[in-house]
């Protein structure tokens, strides 16, 4: 008995390596901290109502954000392992089984729980203050893909420590993926943790499109939308056609491994293209999905800084939707090497080199919304502007691996690698941040230490060009990426060497961020104007960080830039300089519920079942996520009102107007 | 930057830190290898993919360069001071004439850009013969967990991680794997194809001149797939007769059992082999149809850990 469960830990736990035993302990410690932390400050039940059981989405906003740095952290350790391994030739800090686990890893973090959640987590905090709502279309279903994604996330994240991680790739082609080749559990987490946070995220789509359609403020046409807004709805709608693939392509793959079916197995008729195909189906529209909101934010943040309006907000439009509806079209651009032949080939090429223009469209616009203006390099801004540049390179690089016939030498080697991290980084990664500084007053009410910014900014830029500039080289060099190690005669270290410090800077530059953060929090000011940035949109109207219900008054839009237009009324004094007392009235509010962090939980415990196939546990699992749709079901709360009387003393209190 | 506590000490340590970074890029752009393979081809098909990528790289780099500059002569000259000179125009936010002019450009640089991709992908299509009077020679490479098995059919001879290839004479590669996919790259020959179980594809590379190259398997194929990097020789056409003569003569021939202990997983050293079963290529793209060889083998991948680290 005690042999068999002897034998049954050591399957069950990650065992063997110093730095899982590293990982597990400081897992456990920081678990204990925070349990007796909540336990000792009697935080339990403060937890629980304001923010496990919210359907606020500013509060989730901030859940989702806040998730996305910690799995940025994660996925940046393994990003510095990777390059540790690679800093010297045939080094041997990293058994190639583990490398392989690091790069899958650190690939499914960082797209699908870290740029994802990260993006959000900026729908939510930023689109419903920006068409003056007063929440999403469907508060409820929010908070469940929340914790649907974060309890997805989670799942995926055990495998570190229990079971095996996955080490296919952050795409699983099969046949690697397949149980003949892949026996053990890390791919189950995979799938699973991958699926869970998807059926998250698909919702999040529909929620935010029915949102921006439904919900703007009278007098806020689809041509009066803020930009930011504009790119959320072409996100949402690609997210709506692609999501779905995904979950279809994992659901196959799922019933390979784990019912004998034979969708992409090598044997049984099976065709692993298949699987290839539909993951960049959704793979491809996937990478516009994270960078559209991005071009939102700079669009955003350069209008604001440069101190005008957007120049070409028409073209800027269709610019947008030119791009969601081409990104369907160019997915086999990921396998020109594959064999499709010219005529293939010749199409995809054209159609990938197609989403070029208006991407160049819309970089001659920023630079023109700067042209004649005023520029304010506050840090929002300094993101904003460091964008161009490395976005200019890393989408030049794109349309030369678009190039098909040239393809066949960039495919696979550290070119392409080069290439995506810098429109990733330089233009995902550095569009959040410009989010995250613009809105951060937003959110919590007072503006991040810029002294401290600047220092991470610099040392963010530095080691961004410092570590992926010789990766073009190694590519043509013949590096191939996934490789755990190389010989000293191939010549690839000293380029190897500048890479990895490049990759260190980096890490520098998020220590900085987390101490600016936490110094920024301790100093404190709080804001009073609601409009730090003197910008241009209505989430400015309101005070910081806004009251639970958004807008006290339903707001009434007349222009694209309705803070800014106001603003120039009063100075022109064709607008009272202060508004005459409004006449509140009562406010209708959706009710927290305990049901999406419980039914997403029990969706975890189905997930976990499935990976180790204990069929009573996932059984089990998915009976609890039916009751919880029942209870949702039978739930007859219509949530409750706000008395106009408390809506009238929390604005005076917030606007320190009595 | 403006004048903000500890800026003068940031200016500095960013200096010095860029500096620095660049001393390390020009250090090791000396002591790393000089071959940048891609641009260093030694057959028709990589010189031909060489020069699509030059070609692309200018065209791209005309939009590219002024871009970068006017962007940095932009963000410079609006930077916000007292007593700016240049321009403040609030409302300055729609052009006709400007817009058309940018919606022109990509899309011009993208015809002209998209027309030469479009010949080049025909010229260059892997599977298309190159043009010679010379016989192609046929090679099958089939891609393993983890090495590489090459046959050479009309010759009778295989090897494993290594390659020999008679210069100035086409070679018609056939690809498998008998493994999860892997992809076959030569980049001084040319660019790569991928292996596929249950396929056959062809690439057909050639080498202008002698030489050794190297070649990898350049697709994520499992544990050791970083060991399945391999020497290509490229000799001439009388040295090359004399190696298939020294592997018929002086190697072991290849049976279907020593060929099933070299499919268990694990990485493999250079081997020759004076002879292999016949069709096995065949038999190996085919063996997932009913009746193939995949029925009668047994499974090698369901004790991988007990077969690792044959190096």
């Amino acid at each position: 008995m005690l042999e068999n469960l002897k034998q049954f830990a050591s399957e069950f736990f990650v065992t063997g390596d110093p730095l899982i035993y590293g990982a597990d302990v400081s897992i456990g410690l920081v678990t204990i901290a925070i349990v007796a932390g909540l336990t000792y400050f009697k935080k339990w039940k403060w937890l629980w109502r304001n923010w496990l059981t919210t359907v606020d989405h500013k509060k989730i906003g901030i859940m989702y954000i806040l998730a996305a740095i910690i799995m940025m952290f994660r996925g940046g350790v393994d990003a510095l392992m990777m390059r540790t391994q690679l800093a010297i030739p045939n080094f041997e800090f990293l058994h190639p089984e583990h490398y392989n686990q690091v790069f899958t890893t650190h690939g499914v973090v960082m797209i699908l729980f870290m740029a994802m959640p990260f993006m959000f987590g900026l729908f939510n905090v930023v689109v419903p203050l920006q068409i003056g709502a007063r929440d999403v279309a469907f508060p409820y279903l929010n908070s469940l893909s929340f914790w649907l994604f974060f309890l997805g996330a989670m799942l995926f994240n055990l495998s570190f420590v229990i079971g095996g991680s996955p080490d296919a790739g952050w795409l699983s082609y099969p046949p690697l993926s397949e149980l003949q080749f892949n026996p053990g559990p890390g791919q189950n987490f995979y799938i699973w943790g991958i699926q869970i946070s998807g059926i998250g995220s698909l919702a999040t789509g529909i929620n935010f499109l029915v949102t921006i359609i439904k919900m703007r403020a009278p007098g806020m046409t689809m041509m009066k939308m803020p930009m930011f807004t504009w790119s959320v709805f072409a996100t949402c709608v690609i997210i709506i056609f692609a999501f779905p693939i995904l979950t279809v392509t994992l659901a196959l793959l799922f019933l390979d491994r784990f019912g004998g079916g034979h969708f992409f197995t090598l044997d049984g008729g099976g065709n692993p293209m298949m699987y290839i195909n539909l993951i960049w189906m959704w793979g491809h529209p996937e990478v516009y999905i994270v960078i559209l909101p991005a071009f939102g934010i700079f669009s955003e943040v350069v209008s604001v800084f440069s101190r005008k309006k957007l120049f070409g907000y028409t073209s800027m439009v269709f610019a947008m939707m030119i791009i969601a509806f081409v990104s369907f079209f160019t997915w086999a651009h990921h396998f020109f090497t594959m064999g499709s032949g010219a005529d293939v080939n010749a199409f995809f090429a054209l159609s990938t080199m197609l989403i070029a223009i208006p991407t160049g469209v819309k970089i001659f616009n920023w630079l023109f919304t700067m042209y004649r203006g005023r520029i304010r390099f506050d840090l929002p801004m300094l993101w904003t502007v460091a964008f161009i540049p490395a976005f200019i390179v890393g989408g030049m690089t794109g349309v030369l691996l678009a190039v098909a016939p040239a393809d066949f030498q960039y495919h696979n080697s550290y070119f392409l690698i080069a290439h995506f991290h810098q429109v990733l980084i330089g233009g995902v990664v550095f569009g959040y941040f410009a989010g995250m500084y613009y809105w951060w007053p937003k959110m919590f009410g007072f503006k991040l230490n810029e002294t401290l910014g600047r220092w991470s900014f610099w040392f963010w830029n530095i080691g961004f060009y410092v570590c992926f500039m010789p990766q073009y080289l190694l590519g043509l060099m013949g590096m191939t990426r996934r490789v755990s190690t190389f010989d000293w005669d191939t010549g690839w270290g000293p380029l190897n060497v500048v890479s990895t410090v490049g990759a260190y800077l980096m890490g520098i530059a998020f220590i900085l961020q987390a101490v600016q953060i936490a110094y920024s929090f301790k100093y404190r000011e709080k804001d009073t104007t609601g409009d730090m940035w003197d910008a241009h949109t209505l989430e400015w109207t309101i005070p910081s960080p806004a009251p639970e219900y958004n807008f006290a008054i339903t707001p009434v839009v007349d222009s694209r830039d309705p803070l800014w237009v106001d603003k120039q009324r009063r100075a022109a004094g064709k607008l009272p300089q202060k508004d005459a007392k409004p006449k509140y009235e009562p406010i209708h509010m959706p009710s927290n519920s305990g049901i999406p962090i419980v039914f997403s939980t029990f969706f975890f415990i189905a997930g976990f079942g499935f990976t180790f196939h204990w069929v009573w546990m996932g059984v089990l699992g998915l009976a609890g996520v039916l009751a919880c749709l029942a209870a949702r079901s039978m739930n007859d709360d219509e949530g409750f009102y706000i008395p106009a009387e408390e809506v009238e003393k929390t604005e005076a209190s917030l606007r320190g107007t009595l | 930057m403006s004048k903000k506590p500890g800026s003068r000490l940031m200016f500095w340590v960013v200096l010095v830190v860029t500096v620095l970074s660049l001393a390390l890029t020009v250090w090791a752009l000396f002591a790393g290898s000089s071959n940048y393979a891609v641009l260093n081809p030694k057959g028709p098909i990589a010189e031909g993919q060489r020069d699509v990528i030059i070609i692309s790289t200018i065209l791209t780099a005309i939009v590219i360069v002024p871009t970068t500059i006017l962007t940095f002569v932009i963000v410079w000259r609006y930077r916000d001071k007292p007593g700016r000179k240049a321009k403040y125009d609030p409302d300055f936010n729609h052009s006709n004439v400007l817009e058309s002019i940018w919606w022109g450009i990509p899309i011009v640089v993208i015809a002209v850009l998209g027309i030469v991709t479009v010949r080049y992908t025909y010229a260059l299509e892997p599977s298309v013969a190159i043009k010679s009077d010379k016989q192609p020679v046929v090679i099958q490479a089939v891609s393993m967990d983890w090495k590489w098995a090459f046959f050479y059919p009309e010759e009778g001879i295989a090897a494993v991680n290594t390659l020999t290839i008679p210069e100035d004479r086409p070679i018609r590669f056939e690809l498998t794997s008998d493994a999860p996919m892997n992809s076959f790259w030569i980049p001084q020959l040319g660019g790569q194809i991928y292996t596929m179980s249950g396929m056959a594809m062809n690439l057909y590379l050639q080498a202008d001149h002698t030489g050794k190259y190297y070649g990898s398997g350049a697709n994520f194929s499992g544990e050791h797939f970083g060991a399945m990097n391999f020497d290509v020789n490229a000799v001439t056409e009388s040295d090359y007769e004399a190696w298939v003569n020294k592997v018929k003569t002086e190697s072991q021939p290849m049976t279907m059992d020593t060929y099933q202990s070299l499919a268990i997983p694990g990485t493999a050293d250079k081997q020759y082999f004076s002879a292999f079963p016949e069709n096995l290529f065949q038999q190996l793209v085919t063996q997932y149809l009913p009746g193939g060889l995949s029925e009668s083998r047994q499974p090698v991948h369901t004790t991988p850990e007990t077969q690792m680290d044959g190096k």
